[in-house]
C-alpha cells in the first residue's frame, strides 16, 4: 500500500510517500524535509505534492495517510494534523494519527532501551522511553530535563536505559549520562513504521487528537479590579 | 461559478459556499459555523490556543455540513477562499493549512483573502454588487474600521480604526463589570432596552476638535462606567444596570455612527455598510437608520448570521476575487496577521 506521511511537531517540516507491503518494512519512495519552526504552514502541502510527484505517485493512488500528532509546542503541529486530516476527508482514506516520538524511536537502530527527547520549549523536553523490543515503556510526558534524568535513575533504572534520540538529545546527553544515537527528527519511515500495525490491520484509525500534554495558558479573570483610587 | 469559503480567523470555524451569477448577484448555498464561544466565556475574552485547538476539531466536520448542506462535493466547486489574514496566528494558520489541503487534494484553485474585506463582501450576498464606491463600518469583538472601499477587489483604504479597545471587546468588559455573560453584546443590548440612555453621560472617545476625525477609543469609555459604578457601589445606592447599559450602549453608537456619517460625507459616499459583530446591535442600527436617513445616505446591514464571522462571507469575497481575473495564490500562501486589504496587493 501507498501511504503518505506527515509531521509538524517539531522544527522539521516533514512529508515523504511510504511503500508498506506485505510484512516487509517500510520502504521510502520520495520525502521532503525543511527545518524550519516558522515555515510549517508555508512549506507543507508544496513538499507533499513534491514527494508525491518525486515517486511518481498520484493523491488518488494514496492507501493511508499518517500523521504526526506531536506532543510539540509550536502552533505549527496543528498544521499538519489539519492537512492529514483535510486531506483525508477529500481523498476518502483513513488519516492514523501516531505519537512523533514513536516515529523516532522506530526509526533509531538502538540496542538496549532508548529514551526520546524533543524540545517542549520553556526549558522543558517531551520524552518517552521504548524498551529493546521497540515498545513503548513511558511516556509521552514533559518535564524539565533534570526530572527525566532523575526518573532515569530511579523509577526507570530496572528499563536500563543506555541511548538516547531526538532534536535535543545532544543538548542533555550529558545530563542524562547516556549515548547520542544521530536520529533527530522523525521520518516518513519512522512515522509508516509506528503506525504500520493499524495500516496493516486496516484497523480504524484513533481520533485525530494532538498531544498537547500541557492545558492552554490561560487565567479566569478574578475578582473586579477597581479603577478608582481609594 | 461555485466558491467554498473556509474561515478561522478568531473563534467560529466557518465554512461557506456561494455562487456567483454573472450579473454579479451572489447565491448562498452553504453557511456552516462552529463557535468555540462557550469554551472561552469563563476567561472572558477569546484565549487563542483554545480557538485554535477548536478549530482543528472542528475543521472537517464542518466541510461535511457545508458539502452536504449544499448538495455538493469539492471536486464540483470551482474555487476555494480561505482567510489568510488578519486575525489570531495559531488560529489563521488552521484554516489556512486546511484550505490548501482541500485545493491540493481537489486540484481546485486557492485564493487567501482578507477577514476585513470578508466582512464587507458578506453584505453583497444579502444585496448584490456594492455601488462603485461606499464606506464600510466593521465593529466586533475583534475590529472598529472604518473602510473606504472603491471595488472589493480594486481599492480599499483604512481611514480609520480603535487606537485601543474594539467596540466588542469593550461590550464585553462592561458586562463584566455590571455582572452580565460573556460575550457582552446580547445582554447589554437587552438590558439597555429597559434603561434611560441620557441618564448618565459617558465620554465619547477621540471626538475632541483635536483628535483624529475617523479614529475611535473605547479604553476611556470602559474605564468610566467602571468608575461610575464604584463611586454608586460606595454610597451603597442600588446601581441602576439598565440605565448603565443604556448610556453605555449610546455612548458606542453615537461616536460610531457620527464618524461614520462624517467620514461618508468627507469622502463624498453616499452608501454605508455595517458589519461585524457588533452590527447586529439594536441601538447602532437604529441611530444609523436614523443619521443614514438624514444625511441622504443609503444603508446596507447583512443579517446578523452574516454580519458575525462565517465562511460565506470569504466565499463571496472569493468570488468576487476570482471574477476580478486574478491569479491564484501561491502554494507557498501562509497566514498574514497584516495581510492587504486588497486581493494580491
Ligand atoms: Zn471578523
Amino acid at each position: 500500500m501507498l501511504v503518505l506521511a506527515l509531521d509538524t511537531a517539531t522544527p522539521a517540516v516533514t512529508a515523504g510517500v511510504v511503500a508498506l507491503d506485505g510484512d516487509a518494512p517500510p520502504e521510502l519512495l520520495a520525502e521532503r524535509v525543511t527545518v524550519d519552526p516558522r515555515a510549517h504552514t508555508e512549506l507543507l502541502t508544496p513538499h507533499v505534492t513534491a514527494a508525491l510527484d518525486e515517486a511518481g505517485v498520484r493523491l488518488d493512488q494514496l492507501d493511508a495517510i499518517v500523521c504526526g500528532s506531536g506532543p510539540g509546542p509550536f502552533t505549527g503541529l496543528r498544521v499538519g494534523m489539519v492537512t492529514g486530516a483535510a486531506l483525508g476527508q477529500a481523498l476518502g482514506i483513513p488519516v492514523h494519527p501516531v505519537s512523533t516520538l514513536d516515529a523516532i524511536a522506530y526509526a533509531t537502530p538502538f540496542h538496549t532501551s532508548l529514551l526520546v527527547v524533543t524540545d517542549a520549549r520553556r526549558r522543558e523536553v517531551y520524552w518517552s522511553v521504548y524498551c529493546d523490543q521497540g515498545w513503548r515503556v513511558a511516556g509521552p510526558h514533559v518535564d524539565k530535563p533534570d526530572v527525566v534524568a532523575a526518573k532515569l535513575a530511579d523509577e526507570l533504572e530496572p528499563i536500563g536505559v543506555t541511548e538516547v534520540s531526538g532534536p535535543v538529545a545532544q543538548q542533555h546527553a550529558e545530563l542524562f549520562g547516556l549515548t547520542v544515537l544521530p536520529t533527530t527528527y522523525p521520518t516518513p519511515v519512522g512515522l509508516v513504521g509506528a503506525a504500520a500495525w493499524p495500516l496493516r490491520e486496516g484497523a480504524e484509525p484513533e481520533p485525530l487528537t494532538p498531544l498537547y500534554l500541557r492545558q492552554p495558558d490561560a487565567v479566569e479573570p478574578g475578582a473586579r479590579k477597581r479603577v478608582s483610587q481609594a | 461559478m461555485i466558491v467554498l469559503g473556509i474561515e478561522t480567523s478568531c473563534d467560529e470555524t466557518g465554512v461557506g459556499i456561494v455562487r456567483r451569477h454573472a450579473d454579479g448577484t451572489l447565491e448562498l448555498l452553504a453557511d456552516e459555523v462552529a463557535s468555540s464561544v462557550e469554551e472561552h466565556a469563563r476567561f472572558g475574552g477569546v484565549v487563542p490556543e483554545i480557538a485554535s485547538r477548536a478549530h482543528l476539531q472542528a475543521m472537517a466536520p464542518t466541510m461535511r455540513r457545508a458539502l452536504d448542506t449544499a448538495g455538493l462535493e469539492l471536486s464540483t466547486v470551482d474555487a476555494i477562499a480561505v482567510t489568510a489574514g488578519p486575525g489570531l496566528a495559531g488560529a489563521l494558520m488552521v484554516g489556512v493549512a486546511a484550505a490548501k489541503a482541500y485545493s491540493t487534494a481537489s486540484g481546485k484553485p486557492l485564493y487567501g483573502v482578507n477577514h476585513l474585506a470578508g466582512h464587507v463582501a458578506a453584505d453583497t450576498i444579502e444585496h448584490g454588487p456594492l455601488p462603485p464606491r461606499c464606506l464600510a463600518l466593521l465593529v466586533s469583538g475583534g475590529h472598529s474600521q472604518l473602510l473606504l472601499v472603491e471595488g472589493l477587489t480594486e481599492k480599499i483604504t483604512e481611514i480609520g480604526a480603535t487606537i485601543d479597545d474594539a467596540a466588542g471587546e469593550a461590550y464585553d468588559k462592561v458586562a463584566r463589570i455590571l455582572g452580565l455573560p460573556y460575550p457582552g453584546g446580547p445582554p447589554i443590548d437587552k438590558l439597555a432596552k429597559q434603561g434611560n440612555p441620557r441618564a448618565i453621560a459617558f465620554p465619547r472617545g477621540l471626538t475632541g476638535q483635536r483628535d483624529a476625525p475617523f479614529d475611535f477609543s473605547f479604553s476611556g469609555l470602559k474605564t468610566a462606567v467602571a468608575r461610575w459604578v464604584e463611586k454608586h457601589e460606595a454610597t451603597g445606592a442600588e446601581i441602576p444596570l439598565a440605565d448603565v447599559a443604556a448610556s453605555f450602549q449610546e455612548a458606542v453608537a453615537d461616536v460610531l455612527t457620527a464618524k461614520a456619517i462624517r467620514a461618508a460625507r468627507e469622502h463624498e459616499v453616499d452608501t454605508m455598510v455595517i458589519s461585524g459583530g457588533v452590527a447586529a446591535n439594536s441601538r447602532l442600527g437604529e441611530l444609523a437608520r436614523e443619521r443614514c436617513a438624514e444625511a441622504g445616505i443609503t444603508l446596507r446591514v447583512p443579517r446578523p448570521r452574516l454580519c458575525t464571522d462565517n465562511g460565506a462571507m470569504i466565499a463571496a469575497l472569493g468570488a468576487h476575487v476570482v471574477a476580478s481575473g486574478a491569479k491564484p495564490s501561491p502554494a507557498t500562501l501562509a497566514a498574514d496577521t497584516s495581510l492587504p486589504l486588497v486581493y494580491g496587493s
